[in-house]
């Protein structure tokens, strides 16, 4: 369940606690009753036209910087992976 | 098809409307060259071969980004007419008119009409009009029919496509479906996406030109790739599998597929086309994609090969190989 | 940051070092159940069941809120759009899936004013414009959804409107994953914990899992490399033998949930028992609306008596939703149930499972 984008604060709050979001260059006004404490150039996660959580920024890079480090040579691949193929290989360049 | 009333969905180019007309207009009318099923009907006369198609526009607003439904009326059928191959001559054009449009209105929608069949260089040569009474009809509709004559010999068809052809694209996908639906009430945000709406026989020409062999073309309009790629794949008896990475998409319409929860290859396109060409044309046919009008963007998205049998597959960015499904119903914004 | 925030979290390179992690822990056979649809999509767009070791399994529970609302709330619905004067708006969600006789597709070709909206607030808007109709919001969805639509219920009380009312079906999710433990017929040995719901409820709800039934849980977020994250960490746990309640999306989900969020849910809506399609009655994990909100409630604005609730023949949704069955072993799947005509809900929502195996496998497919 439940869709929720990432998306940027680019205008308001206003005093109705409305901001405008932008999603890859889409903006839409949202609430931001739920993160009263928002503000402009925040990351905020939007569902059904409401603001439900800022982001962590400083989260989505350690998690991401984890991942990098379990990339680093040294961690020996099992394996090759091998992604699910369904019958129509097909050699595109 | 299990219905007994007309849903909404069984007009928005997905599996329900493909039952509708298998099940309901094929059973009502058997023709052999309507069962081709192909956008533009190729009949033969002694020393002319002519292609004949025809189109209803219903869009909610008539207005909208980058277009309104004359223009969308003009390029649907010029580009209808050019799948086959044939350059589009001569329009037809009828309309229903609700009671109570603006003048104005239609004044606005007969000059963009106008400018699209200059621009498409087609005639729009007879007509008709009728009013309904308020209420019962969005302001306007608008039929139109065109025909175009055929050259000798050519013969692209759906069901055509052959293991090892390439399948290519002429540009960025989901641009008149985000542009129209970013109008809606109940949806609105904002964006400067544009409908894609154009006339695109010149680049069929172009490319009929450079890849003499092409297969067929297609233009991805209701139901989006998904339902013309299904379509092409069930008609020939082929898979057809395309590569994500490859397909063009501007990022405002990813934001708002996000968003919306809509699949791109879903999304309607009114200014596009697809063409499937054998291998050793594909680089040829894409150079004269890019240097025909509304083709710049055009991409090698895809490859056809045998069976399954009417599939298409997509191969995610991420890596992962899964189904392109066709849309069943009305693409419908979801939030969960 | 946008771009990085999805593309980060979808690069194929991290899903790789996840999947051999996954690989290397999961010694322990495991049956795993995300109970999100959201999650059964990521899983099945992605092909992620395809790259799991053979000592995984990965089930699909009653994500879906859709899916989970029983036939006698989408028959109220239905009959609420059918009275004089109303407009029903909804998410695109709801329209397709079929009640007992009908659907509210169906109802909109026969001509009720049916409409789909993005947010609740587009309703009230909606109501605004049209003073001369009474405007009914048809809320579904768990934690995640229910503040939108309290915070609408508080904004349609602070415009002072007279025509908007809210027809609640919230459902709660702690307790059915309770229900879900106790079923004798599913042996779940972790859950990938809905993402977004908990950016609202948080962990804390979830703990009496680890405690009372040794089951360990994982928050998850739902790009698919936060999935495979949340398998992994499960894994880990089962490995080590421990049982707790972890965060893998730390971005978006505090310990604590959003606190707002959830003192306005409370505000507005008080627990009652709710029926959950396949699985029964649960006790408290509905959501009615409170008596001071009683003017913004549709089932006291617009009372109406349902026609008798029929059961769809052979549909086993309720097996699929409990995580009894898998979809393709319901027998009528992909042949007399495919999504141009859906018998069971999950087949009808586009993140129901059925569906979701449907649309981006071949299983079903001949």
């Amino acid at each position: 369940m439940c869709l929720g984008i990432p998306a940027k604060i680019v205008d308001g709050p206003n005093d109705n606690q409305m901001a405008e979001v932008d999603i890859l260059g889409v903006r839409r006004w949202v609430s931001i009753h739920m993160v009263p404490e928002a503000k402009i150039d925040d990351f905020v996660l939007v569902h059904a036209g409401f603001a439900l959580e800022i982001i962590s920024e400083r989260f989505a890079a350690e998690t991401l910087e984890l991942f990098r480090q379990m990339e680093m040579p040294g961690t020996e691949h099992l394996e090759p992976l091998e992604l699910p193929e369904l019958p129509s290989q097909i050699g595109l360049q | 098809m299990n219905q007994d009333r007309i849903l909404l969905a069984h007009g928005s180019g997905g599996t329900m409307m493909r039952d509708l007309i298998n099940d309901v207009f094929m059973a009502g009318f058997s023709d052999d060259i309507l069962a081709r099923m192909d956008d533009a009907a190729s009949l033969d006369f002694p020393g002319t071969r002519l292609a004949f198609s025809t189109d209803t526009y219903v869009v909610n607003p008539l207005f909208f980004p980058g277009a309104d439904i004359g223009k969308l009326a003009v390029c649907g059928t010029v580009n209808d007419i050019a799948t086959s191959g044939a350059t589009p001559l001569y329009l037809s054009v009828g309309f229903v008119l609700e009671e109570g449009m603006p003048v104005d209105d239609l004044r606005r929608i007969l000059v963009s009409m106008r400018d699209a069949a200059a621009e498409a260089g087609v005639r729009i040569v007879t007509g008709d009009t009728k009013v309904v009474e308020k209420g019962h009809g969005d302001g306007c509709y608008i039929n139109t029919a065109g025909v175009g004559v055929l050259a000798e010999g050519l013969d692209l068809s759906g069901s055509h496509c052959h293991s090892g052809d390439v399948v290519l694209l002429s540009g960025t996908l989901g641009d008149h479906g985000i542009a129209v639906i970013s109008t809606r009430e109940g949806l609105t945000f904002s964006t400067s996406i544009e409908s894609d709406a154009a006339p695109l026989a010149q680049l069929v020409a172009a490319v009929l030109a450079a890849a003499p062999d092409t297969r067929c073309f297609r233009d991805p309009t209701r139901g989006g790739l998904a339902s013309t790629l299904n379509e092409l794949a069930g008609a020939s008896g082929v898979s057809i599998t395309v590569e994500e990475a490859l397909v063009p998409v501007r990022e405002q319409v990813r934001g708002a597929c996000e968003m919306l929860g809509y699949d791109v290859f879903q999304v309607a396109n009114e200014g596009k086309m697809v063409a499937v060409v054998p291998a050793d044309q594909a680089e040829a046919a894409l150079a004269a994609m890019r240097g025909a009008p509304y083709g710049e963007d055009a991409a090698i998205v895809g490859a056809v090969a045998d069976g399954p049998a009417g599939r298409v597959y997509v191969k995610t960015s991420f890596g992962a190989t899964r189904i392109m499904d066709m849309l069943v119903g009305e693409q419908l914004p979801r939030i969960c | 940051m946008t771009d990085d925030l999805l593309g980060g979290f979808r690069d194929p390179e991290h899903a790789r070092a996840l999947v051999d992690a996954i690989r290397e822990t999961a010694v322990e056979p495991s049956t795993f159940m995300e109970v999100c649809g959201t999650h059964t999509m990521a899983i099945a767009k992605n092909g992620l069941r395809g790259v799991m070791p053979d000592t995984i399994k990965l089930l699909s529970g009653p994500g879906c809120p859709v899916c989970v609302t029983a036939n006698v709330d989408i028959d109220i619905a239905i009959e609420t759009a059918r009275q004089p004067g109303i407009i029903l708006t909804t998410f695109g969600d709801m329209m397709k899936v079929p009640g007992s006789y009908s659907s509210l597709a169906r109802e909109k070709a026969d001509g009720r004013d049916v409409r789909i909206v993005y947010s609740p607030l587009d309703s009230l808007a909606l109501a605004e414009a049209v003073p001369d109709k009474h405007v009914v919001f048809l809320g579904v969805g768990f934690e995640t959804t229910a503040p939108t639509v309290a915070l609408s219920i508080r904004e349609a009380k602070r415009r002072g409107l007279k025509n908007w009312s809210a027809l609640a079906l919230h459902k709660t999710v702690p307790e059915a994953l309770r229900a879900l433990t106790n079923d004798p017929d599913v042996q779940i040995n972790g859950f990938i914990l809905p993402g977004h719901v908990s950016t609202i409820i948080g962990s804390e709800p979830y703990r009496f899992l680890a405690e009372e039934y040794g089951v360990p849980g994982v928050i998850t977020g739902f790009e698919p490399v936060d999935v495979l994250q949340g398998i992994w960490m499960l894994a880990k746990q089962r490995a080590e033998g421990r049982a707790e309640i972890e965060i893998a999306y730390t971005r978006a989900v505090m310990p604590e949930g959003n606190p707002v969020a959830v003192r306005v849910i409370e505000e507005v809506f008080e627990p009652v028992d709710t029926e959950w399609r396949g699985i029964g009655v649960i006790p408290g994990t509905g959501l009615a609306i409170r008596a001071e909100f009683a003017e913004y409630d549709t089932r006291v604005r617009v009372p109406v008596t349902p026609p008798e609730t029929r059961e769809i023949k052979g549909c086993q949704c309720g097996d699929v939703l409990r995580g009894a069955i898998l979809p393709f072993e319901c027998k009528l799947f992909g042949r007399a149930c495919v999504p141009e005509h859906p018998i069971g809900p999950c087949m009808v929502s586009s993140e129901g499972s059925c569906a979701a195996y449907y649309r981006y496998t071949d299983y079903g497919r001949s």
